[in-house]
């Protein structure tokens, strides 16, 4: 992405302006995360207020059978609608990039709706669709339909993410294994898989993290028993808060903190460029 | 002795764009034959058509004997390589040259070691493990080469290889691939739009412009012998006199003046003489002294340029002006600007191409 | 591309014929690819969207059903009332508030980042995508524990002097919320688009004697503009429908259109409403998504 000429610092007070700029947003960013942190070990039913060193929270997390529950349907769910919306979206991307049918324009707008669309729309039309389908078919409200609808909105997400770059990669590529002897299937294999991998890797990423995130989708297409961790922590936010949010938050926080190191380090183990 | 490569009346659309149009073609076995012409005359395109990566809207193309017009380029006895080399940037470059025999179901000992002979072939020896980012041009470039070869394909073909390279480089480089097409033999397809480079290495050029084959012949006879307008322009420097054919030993100029000039075309047809600037003589009207059989003409000279070994008049003669190329003298013995010089040429360094502008 | 068939037909001249068989073949083969999201798509995206549309000329029965018989604009009608319009006018001008704040501390902060150095720059793109990892819920309540009575801000007002603060349930506390979800997908396009402006230009504009201000103004901001609408957009739509932040920090007063449309199906039961106030939001959505690509936008 390198212009041909690159930026250069201005002088004088500006410059000083627009370091104090940066560090201010970069405490804006991490104050908050930080301070969250500090009072999930805070001894004091009072969410802000400090009392003491204790683990006490953590403990009572380890402890409570309805977050856990609600932790395991949320990995549950990530995880399928993840693997789905990866291969369908891959699958997408690959068609967008590196072919021509027709209504191809209808289905590259189509793909692009989830991802600009307000979730509580989206909440919305999931809840009236399965409302309706209810009225001819018989089934429950829980993991099918929360499934369906992450899947729905992450499959945009991930071919965006291979689009780009799919896009990026050369299709001389590609012929060079074809005139190397490779049929289309090993050329796919071999040579264009692994380049945009580390695309797939990232939508993976982003539709996994996407998923645990939602909160008013799943609200409202979800069943008994099937709280997922965000729905349920949203629940005891609205009923009363005690630093056991504190706590599970801080847990959330750490788990995805640790997802992104993990794909970074796997990018750069198999990376070139 | 079957030619390696036949082309019979292909033609290539692109939609309402023709690319190629209608080109008949034989590249014989052993040979190392140039496709040369300017950006988008068709030659990149002819190339991919017999590796397989295009195919023809129309004709017959033939690699030894067989017909392999619809076949796709992973069963064409037939390697490439390609402009910008498109190496496999997330191999290194022993998995790089060994991907042509992987991919024929070779096992992977066997592989690794043809691909080590290769590498070492192309003088890579201890590259092995890289990748392509941490080589330079040069370097990816052989591993292009050895990718290819390592595979004994029957013709390969090279788009417009030594483009990226430096000048030095260049030479060095397209000597070494003459020498190479030597020792294996091989046919070698090449297309360039430097005419120099074609010139230096091939066995035979094909000249093409706008999709249409001009000339097929060794740089001998393209340059001596142009077989029309476009390939005298292309090929060297030349000077294009427009003349009209007289009879069949004599031309007039636009001036109306009569010179010798052989040509088996009606009288009245439009042809221009070539002729090229180190085959014309050039001296002081005062006292040059053109022999008998030489045309002569008289002019005023326009500009002097030093070249080195040679220097480059321009002379401005009634309605044309011509390049004349004169060994270096000294300064005291060269023309100047503004001198009456007469200009002359002997009989056999003209030569009659078809065609006005 | 066709390939022989082994052992059968060898190949065959290429003809005009072969050569559309061959285009139509690449043709089936991308529709093939498509076809499974394409579906996916249609069946559970698609549908549901046309389902809402529908609900939304429906009417509400008496228990809170809906009666898909009987079509009329009721529900639209009721858009007009006072108490919608006031939340929609509420909603629209956080969205902008926010959006505009995004914009303002966005944009210095980009700049910054295209003077850095190479390396330096992604470490900074890494520590802005961090925070966008992290659970969006969690995020929002970080605030709710920052800004609440006795909390740290809280504490920090007193200490200062001020007086004990509490922002929690007020419309700053959800504005603030808003700005801190939606940062990063402000400063993203913002980067990408001022990153790729050839520096040299900057310095011509000094070349030829403008100030830095007119150098920002004449050149900088114009060329940048591609970045400035796509995150403007990717701030406000969120932002016009946000339903968690408002819901977490603001309160029971501050009523937006995220948790409006919400109430209409959990508690009120107004399906029909609820739907054409979903289909509004939609509507607004889908223009700013065409504005943005008629300006020859890319890919987000």
């Amino acid at each position: 992405m390198a212009a041909p000429g690159n930026i250069t610092e201005p002088k004088g007070i500006t410059r000083h302006l627009l370091r104090l700029n940066s560090w201010l947003v970069f405490v804006f960013f991490y104050a908050p995360i930080v301070i969250l942190v500090i009072f999930s070990f805070s001894d004091n039913r009072n969410v802000g207020v400090w009392g003491g060193l204790t683990f006490d929270w953590y403990r009572d997390f380890a402890n409570n059978e309805p977050i856990k529950g609600a932790l395991t349907n949320s990995l549950q769910i990530a995880v399928v609608s993840t693997l789905v919306a990866v291969v369908l979206g891959t699958l997408a991307a690959l068609a967008l990039e590196r072919f021509t049918f027709r209504g191809r324009k209808v289905f590259d707008a189509l793909l692009y709706l989830p991802i600009i669309i307000p979730d509580v729309t989206m909440a919305v039309m999931m809840l009236l669709f399965f409302a309706q389908l209810a009225q001819w078919f018989e089934f429950t409200k829980g993991f099918g339909t929360i499934v369906i609808s992450h899947i729905a909105f992450n499959i945009s997400f991930v071919s965006v993410v291979v689009r780009a770059r799919l896009a990026g990669s050369d299709e001389r590529l590609e012929e060079a294994a074809m005139d190397l002897y490779a049929s289309r299937w090993q050329a796919f294999r071999y040579v264009t898989l692994p380049l945009i991998m580390p695309g797939i890797l990232g939508g993976a990423l982003l539709a996994f993290t996407l998923s645990l995130d939602d909160v008013v989708i799943t609200q409202f297409v979800t069943g008994p028993g099937w709280d997922t961790l965000p729905v349920f922590v949203f629940g005891l936010i609205r009923k009363g808060v005690t630093p056991l949010i504190n706590a599970v938050s801080v847990v959330m926080l750490v788990a995805s903190t640790l997802l992104v190191a993990l794909s970074l380090f796997i990018q750069r183990a198999r990376s070139t460029d | 002795m079957t030619p390696a490569v036949e082309l019979g009346g292909v033609t290539k659309r692109f939609d309402e764009v023709v690319a190629v149009d209608n080109i008949d073609l034989t590249i014989a076995d052993g040979e190392f034959f140039a496709m040369l012409g300017p950006s988008g005359c068709g030659k990149t395109t002819t190339l991919r058509m017999i590796a397989g990566l295009e195919f023809p809207t129309q004709g017959s193309l033939r690699i030894f004997g067989d017909e392999v017009g619809t076949l796709a380029p992973n069963k064409r006895p037939v390697n490439t390589v390609f402009q910008n080399y498109a190496l496999f940037p997330h191999l290194n470059v022993r998995d790089n040259v060994s991907f042509g025999l992987r991919m024929q179901g070779l096992n992977k000992a066997e592989a690794a070691r043809r691909a080590e002979e290769l590498i070492d072939l192309v003088q890579l020896s201890g590259m092995e493990k890289r990748k392509p980012s941490q080589l330079s041009g040069g370097q990816q470039q052989r591993v292009a080469l050895a990718r290819a070869l390592v595979n004994e394909p029957k013709v390969l073909l090279l788009d417009e290889p030594l483009g990226a390279l430096d000048l030095k480089l260049r030479q060095e480089m397209q000597t070494e691939l003459k020498g190479l097409q030597r020792n294996l033999g091989v046919s070698f397809v090449f297309v360039t739009h430097d005419q120099e480079e074609a010139l230096t290495m091939s066995d035979r050029i094909a000249v093409m412009d706008e999709g249409r084959l001009l000339q097929v012949g060794t740089a001998e006879d393209l340059y001596e012998r142009p077989a029309n307008r476009f390939v005298a322009d292309f090929i060297g420097h030349t000077n294009l006199i427009d003349a009209t054919v007289v009879d069949s030993s004599t031309i007039a100029l636009a001036n109306g003046t009569r010179v010798a000039g052989t040509s088996s075309e009606a009288a009245g047809t439009a042809v221009a003489l070539s002729l090229r600037p180190e085959s014309m003589k050039i001296g002081r009207s005062t006292d040059a002294v053109p022999g008998d059989g030489a045309t002569s003409l008289t002019g005023t000279v326009t500009e002097v340029t030093y070249l080195g070994l040679a220097i480059m008049y321009k002379v401005a003669i009634d309605f044309i002006e011509v390049d004349v190329r004169a060994d270096a003298v000294s300064p005291d013995d060269r023309l100047a600007v503004g001198d009456t010089a007469t200009v002359w040429w002997e009989h056999d360094a003209e030569w009659i191409v078809p065609g006005a502008q | 591309m066709r390939t022989r068939i082994a052992g059968v037909q060898p190949p065959r001249q290429a003809t005009p014929e072969f050569e559309a068989a061959n285009l139509r073949q690449r043709k089936r083969r991308g529709l093939l690819m498509a076809l499974p999201a394409y579906t996916y798509l249609v069946t559970f995206f698609a549908l549901p969207l046309l389902v809402v549309v529908v609900y939304s000329f429906a009417t509400r029965n008496r228990f809170g059903g809906t009666d898909l018989t009987g079509w009329n604009l009721d529900s639209y009608q009721q858009i007009g009332n006072e108490l919608v319009r006031q939340v929609l006018v509420r909603s629209l001008i956080l969205a902008l508030i926010t959006t505009a704040l995004c914009l303002v501390i966005s944009y210095p902060f980009a700049y910054f980042m295209s003077t850095r150095k190479p390396v330096v720059r992604n470490l900074m793109l890494v520590f802005v995508m961090i925070p966008f990892w992290t659970n969006f819920l969690v995020r929002n309540y970080a605030w709710y524990v920052i800004l609440g009575t006795d909390g740290p801000l809280s504490r920090i007002t007193e200490f200062v002097g001020i007086g004990a603060t509490r922002v929690l349930f007020t419309q700053t506390a959800v504005v603030l919320g808003l700005v801190y979800g939606f940062l990063p997908f402000m400063i993203l396009p913002l980067y990408a688009a001022i990153e790729r402006i050839d520096g040299r230009l900057l310095e011509a504009s000094r070349d030829l004697y403008a100030s830095g201000l007119q150098s920002f103004r004449h050149v900088l901001l114009p060329l940048s503009m591609p970045g400035v609408v796509a995150g403007s957009i990717l701030v406000f739509i969120p932002s016009l429908g946000a339903y968690v932040t408002p819901e977490v920090l603001g309160g029971a007063k501050t009523t937006l259109l995220g948790s409006y449309i919400v109430t209409q199906f959990l508690s009120s039961r107004n399906m029909p409403f609820g739907a054409a106030l979903s289909t509004v939001l939609m509507v607004i959505m889908l223009t700013a998504a065409l504005v943005y690509f008629r300006r020859g936008g890319r890919t987000l």
